[in-house]
């Protein structure tokens, strides 16, 4: 069994900088490219499920409206918050395969190369 | 107390028992092999780290879906329509709280527990003792909700009536769950949860193409023969307001539910906990990602499953029967498959229960030793580390036989209430103070200490002055008043508060941020330095 202890919750060796990563062209640009997405994301899905919830508490005639056969307002906007919330992840999963992980794995390489 | 009749008519308890029995023992023996390598803290908590993203992704998926969304929400759309699509919307949005905000920045950060992120940067003791009372208190409550629900179930499913026979089986699904956490820890936990999610997705699939394919695969012919079924307000069933929208404060409570629903799951301990079953961000990325694929296509199937129930088997026979609106899945699978369907499906509703509360039972256990005990008692001591899996998995036995007496103890009564309140505690004790201690540079030990210990006083505290309590027909003491509070759901008000109490904790409190702490931990949240390793066997 080749176990190895976890780093993490360990005191953490003098060696990193942390401060300095931190204040680092790389990380300060990594950061608010990730803040600068996932703030405004959450803020509009938290949104649209907070006016999705109003109008089903609230607008009772204009949910129950039949657009077609018997599919009403509602059900189409209920349907259509599962389609924001797959649409949503996979925007989410294209933008950190794409931009985060990149950026992240050359910090990580920069700290953990240090120290091996 | 009142004493359930006999089981669902037609059903056949041999068969059912003995379909349930199959997957006891098929689990028992995935247990007893995971077993064989799990011996360090990490293998006990986080089955090494090792997990892949889908794997892990199933398994959140199966530790999330409790009997109560499988069955509850079934039900609700059968008797109420649009209403019950409500609860699956809250609880799959909330996903996307955990993907964006939550489950990298954790897994990077933290080993075991909630409390290892939320006393990263802080004073260890204070902050870690009001994190583990937190997770304590939302595990405890939503496991006594579901060993209460395994109580009803039998009743419903295997025809055991009388409340010996079902203390009975409130025991044996206590001895099962224990037996699964004490010998398999985390990694048999996480091996039961996905065969459970498999068979409940499975069987939630097959029964949705059977009825879709009764109508032609016209969703709309379904939800027309829902309505002729559903008596004179049958047409309601298309709109919302037919359980909330009776008056002012029930749509208040309603509003109050929908955002503890989409604001508590990233803060539920037992689903952060899955977090650390994988061996980096990228992966607990990809858990979220199939977990939140999965629990949506689940939510589907169960809208055109309770609409079936309306049309197949149709309210009345609904609410005539044992278990009223949860016998609603039976009842179709029964009208759809004869027996051996019922028997399929009433296995799985057991199985969902088993998989849920080892998950729970092993969160509380986890943060008792690691948070409680390690960390707090004993300070981080190195010899007591090795005493730390011994000790949860007393905690687990514990912890189990209290969950035993108390869902043999509020048996027969209704404690639905509890999982809105583990969902509320989750939402104003936990959320707001990860996302301060994640994102916020200047929160401090006050700030976490005022949130955490403000969110879960506020929500019990408004519980006991709610209806729920007091004051109502429906409450656990309907002839005493002290109900001023009149929403049954406290978010609303609990939820802005406990943040309002995190920022006035470190505005007003005089301890400052550890800055260098906050450099390290935001460093290793985002680019995974340092993090907790897979253990390879």
């Amino acid at each position: 069994m080749g176990t190895t202890e976890d780093s993490a919750a360990a005191p953490t060796p003098a060696a990193t900088d942390w401060s300095e990563v931190q204040a680092s062209p790389d990380f300060a640009e990594l950061r608010r490219r990730l803040r600068g997405f996932v703030f405004p994301m959450a803020g509009l899905f938290l949104a649209w499920y907070l006016l999705y919830v109003l109008l089903a508490d609230y607008a009772h005639g204009f949910m129950s409206t039949k657009l077609f056969g018997n599919i009403t307002v509602g059900l189409l906007f209920g349907l259509l918050q599962f389609v924001s919330t797959f649409v949503i992840t996979g925007l989410y999963v294209r933008f950190a395969n794409r931009v985060v992980d990149p950026a992240a794995d050359k910090i990580w390489h920069e700290i953990e190369g240090e120290q091996p | 107390m009142k004493v359930l009749a006999a089981g669902v008519e037609g059903s056949n308890p041999t068969l059912n028992i003995s379909i349930f029995a199959v997957f006891v023992l098929i689990t028992l023996v995935i247990v007893f092999r995971a077993s064989r390598s799990t011996k360090t803290a990490t293998d006990f908590y986080a089955a090494g780290h090792s997990f892949t993203g889908p794997q892990n992704g199933i398994a959140i998926s199966g530790d999330y879906l409790s009997a109560a969304s499988f069955l509850g929400i079934a039900g609700a759309i059968a008797i109420y329509g649009y209403d019950g699509f409500l609860y699956s919307i809250g609880f799959l949005v909330a996903w996307l709280v955990a993907l964006l905000l939550v489950a990298e920045l954790l897994r990077n950060t933290g080993r075991f527990t909630m409390a290892d992120v939320l006393s990263f940067r802080m004073k260890q003791g204070p902050v870690r003792t009001a994190a583990a009372i937190s997770t304590l208190a939302v595990s405890f409550f939503y496991l006594l909700a579901q060993m209460n629900g395994a109580g009803g179930l039998v009743a419903l499913l295997l025809g055991v009536s009388g409340t010996a026979g079902q203390a009975v089986v409130v025991a044996v699904v206590g001895v099962i769950m224990i037996i699964y956490v004490l010998v398999g820890g985390m990694k048999g936990t996480t091996w039961v949860q996905i065969i459970k999610a498999v068979l409940l997705i499975v069987g939630a699939f097959v029964m949705t193409v059977w009825v879709l394919g009764k109508y032609g695969f016209n969703l709309s012919a379904l939800l027309g023969d829902a309505v002729a079924h559903g008596g004179k307000t049958g047409e309601a069933l298309l709109g919302p307001g037919k359980q909330y929208g009776a008056t002012s404060t029930s749509q208040l409570d309603f509003l109050s539910l929908g955002i503890a629903l989409v604001l508590g799951t990233a803060g539920l301990p037992h689903v952060l906990m899955r977090f650390y079953t994988v061996p980096t961000a990228k992966e607990a990325r990809r858990s979220v990602v199939w977990a939140i694929v999965l629990i949506g296509i689940f939510y589907l199937f169960t809208l055109v499953l309770g609409y079936g129930a309306g049309a197949l088997v149709g309210p009345e026979t609904i609410n005539g029967a044992p278990g009223k609106v949860n016998s609603a899945a039976p009842l179709l699978a029964l009208a759809l498959g004869g027996p051996i369907l019922l028997g399929l499906i009433s296995a799985v509703a057991f199985a969902t229960i088993l998989a849920v509360v080892a998950g729970l039972t092993i969160t509380a256990s986890a943060s008792f030793a690691h948070d409680i005990y390690v960390n707090v008692i004993k300070k981080g001591d190195r010899s007591a580390a090795k005493a730390e899996v011994k000790v949860a998995r007393w905690a687990a036995v514990v912890i189990g036989l209290v969950a035993i007496v108390g869902g043999i103890a509020t048996n027969g009564q209704n404690v639905a209430f509890l999982v809105a309140l583990a969902f509320a505690i989750a939402a104003s004790a936990n959320l707001p103070t990860i996302l301060y201690t994640l994102f916020w540079k200047r929160f401090n030990t006050t700030g976490s200490l005022w949130s955490i210990y403000g969110g879960v006083i506020i929500t019990v505290g408004l519980i006991v002055f709610s209806p729920v309590v007091s004051g109502a027909k429906t409450s656990i003491f309907p002839s005493a008043h002290f109900d001023w509070f009149p929403l049954s759901n406290p978010g609303l008000v609990s939820i802005p508060l406990s943040f309002l109490l995190g920022y006035l904790g470190t505005v007003l409190g005089k301890d400052r941020a550890d800055e260098a702490k906050y450099a390290e931990m935001e460093v290793r949240a985002i680019t995974g330095a340092h993090a907790a390793q897979a253990v390879h066997h």
